[in-house]
């Protein structure tokens, strides 16, 4: 099944892609030297054995052949067409891949597929229940909760996840008692959501749109 | 990404002596630091032995009246974990410091204290670096160094380790609790778990191959006032330029005991003994905690970028001191 969404000719994503390959090296401006040796492109392009892989996504169950080097966020994108989930730095400092495993937020680009058999995956694509957006989606969107949209996603797992920290008690950096009850200001909602980054810079309405579907909750 | 191959194991021996028998194995708990690493080619496992999944994560009271953390604890669940609030609210306060609230889901206990530095040089193959690559140098010592070490370092390496989970552990005396591929175990306080960089930076801890990390204790909470402070380039998701733990017991006006650990400062969670030792038996006061101050930084050395950070420090000593005994109820005995 995860080979359903395979397109005939070229798409979109890929002419994007094999543009972005190339536009990398004439866009960074960096010495020669600086850029990725060509032995480690050599090396990823190596394909490894494969190993079969089942995993549960949005409650539905797939089993895909993978490269056991695959990151959770490739198997959604390259794998099973669910390209929600955005890949940003791919090294856990953006949080545009963040989603949910078993109600936990991570950064999916920071996994491999094989390390979640079992688990109860939830991504973007799986907050919504029969075409009623969730709570979450509903306030980004009254509140104009981003500009070019391309960290959304990551930035609603991440609030759905956050909201569930603190119903849970759970403390943070920003609470001035680590062992007393936690209220959800605006202070606290910045440094929870400090693992996703929005380079537009919508952060107020990020904000408000967290502080209005924490409010409903 | 090099190509490998992948297993989950079954126990905690058979993980150990899984990785054991093959030079090339790696442990792999969270994955948010090996994995980031294997894409940067720095880190070059061919095999990889999943211990995430075994059943190494809970939070024990221990007889002596401490805790005992699985490895396989998450830094979140730790964090969140009511004894540690209460009774190790330092600890709580570093872990909340470090990373983003995504990682704190996914890094381990025992991976958290094995994480490895993040030196530019070491994250940039290009350039040399003694801990990547022993023996080519390092770029950091004539470099841009001001995130680098003032105490501990070598002339063959000054990177700092990252953790502010271990720089509060250091301070309450915490053990790491190992077994080897043999199914021995064995128990090693915090202080000698990670070795100094000396001649041999790419040597970064005291235990062998295959052996795994399965437990970190703590002794029951230690009397007076904990604090974690910590002082970054940004308010939130950023690594220490300086961090400090400390514990602080008075009597009277006089401090009865002192405990203090730096992060951000040294290749290791760093224990300040000598400034503890100035403290214990001192009237509690700015005076004591700038010689404290003075003590904990006696041998510093900045590399240039750096020098700051020796300042800062003895600031930082100095306020968390002040705001450990300020905060601090009377206890009458």
């Amino acid at each position: 099944m995860a080979e359903t969404n395979n397109r005939n000719g070229p798409t979109r994503r890929a002419v994007l892609e094999s543009g972005a390959a190339t536009g990398l090296l004439l866009a960074t401006g960096m010495p020669a030297g600086a850029q990725q040796p060509a032995s480690a492109t050599a090396i990823a392009a190596t394909p490894g054995p494969t190993m079969p892989v089942s995993l549960r996504i949005n409650a539905q169950d797939f089993a895909v052949e993978l490269d056991p080097r695959t990151t959770l966020l490739d198997t959604f994108r390259n794998h099973l067409g669910l390209t929600g989930s955005k890949k940003g730095c791919d090294h856990g400092q953006c949080g545009a891949c963040t989603v949910l495993i078993n109600g936990r937020r991570i950064n999916s680009c920071l996994t491999l597929a094989v390390m979640h058999e079992g688990d109860e995956i939830t991504t973007i694509e799986g907050l919504a229940e029969g075409g009623r957006l969730h709570p979450l989606q509903a306030a980004f969107v009254a509140r104009d909760g981003f500009q070019c949209g391309y960290c959304t996603p990551g930035q609603i797992c991440s609030a759905v996840g956050m909201l569930g920290e603190v119903k849970d008690g759970w403390p943070s950096h920003a609470s001035a008692d680590v062992a007393a009850i936690v209220a959800l200001t605006d202070a606290e909602i910045r440094e929870r959501m400090s693992g996703n980054i929005c380079r537009c810079a919508a952060y107020p309405n990020i904000v408000a749109a967290i502080r209005d579907a924490a409010g409903e909750a | 990404m090099r190509a490998f191959t992948f297993e989950r194991a079954g126990s905690a021996v058979e993980a150990a002596a899984a990785v054991a028998a093959r030079p090339d194995a790696r442990f792999i708990s969270g994955g948010t630091n090996l994995l980031d690493l294997m894409k940067l080619d720095i880190e070059r496992p061919a095999h990889l032995v999943d211990v995430s999944r075994l059943p190494l994560d809970r939070i024990e009271d221990t007889e002596e009246g401490g805790l005992r953390i699985g490895a396989q604890v998450r830094n979140s669940d730790l964090a969140a974990e009511p004894r540690v609030r209460s009774h190790y609210p330092m600890l709580s306060q570093a872990l909340l410091a470090g990373a983003s609230g995504q990682i704190r889901n996914k890094a381990s206990t025992g991976g958290n204290l094995l994480q490895r530095t993040r030196c530019f040089y070491f994250y940039d193959r290009n350039m040399p670096c003694n801990k990547r690559e022993p023996g080519s140098g390092c770029a950091a010592l004539q470099g841009f160094n001001r995130m680098h070490a003032v105490l501990g370092a070598s002339d063959a390496c000054i990177a700092v380790h990252p953790s502010d989970m271990a720089v509060a552990m250091a301070g309450l005396g915490a053990r790491i609790e190992t077994v080897s591929p043999s199914g021995e175990t064995r128990t090693i306080p915090i202080d000698d778990l990670h070795r100094l960089p000396m001649a041999t930076p790419h040597v970064e801890t005291t235990l062998g191959h295959g052996e795994m990390i399965t437990a970190v204790t703590l002794p029951p909470s230690p009397p007076g006032r904990q604090i974690y402070r910590k002082v970054r380039d940004r308010a939130s998701y950023a690594f220490a330029l300086v961090s400090v733990a400390a514990i602080v017991e008075k009597s009277g006006d006089r401090i009865r005991s002192a405990r203090i650990a730096m992060g951000g400062v040294a290749p290791k969670p760093w224990r300040a003994t000598e400034a503890e030792q100035a403290l214990a038996g001192a009237v509690a006061s700015d005076r004591a905690f700038t010689e404290a101050a003075e003590a904990a930084l006696a041998g510093a050395v900045g590399h240039g970028d750096n020098d700051f950070k020796i300042p800062l420090a003895k600031r930082t000593v100095r306020h968390t001191l002040a705001a450990a005994v300020e905060g601090m109820r009377e206890v009458t005995e």
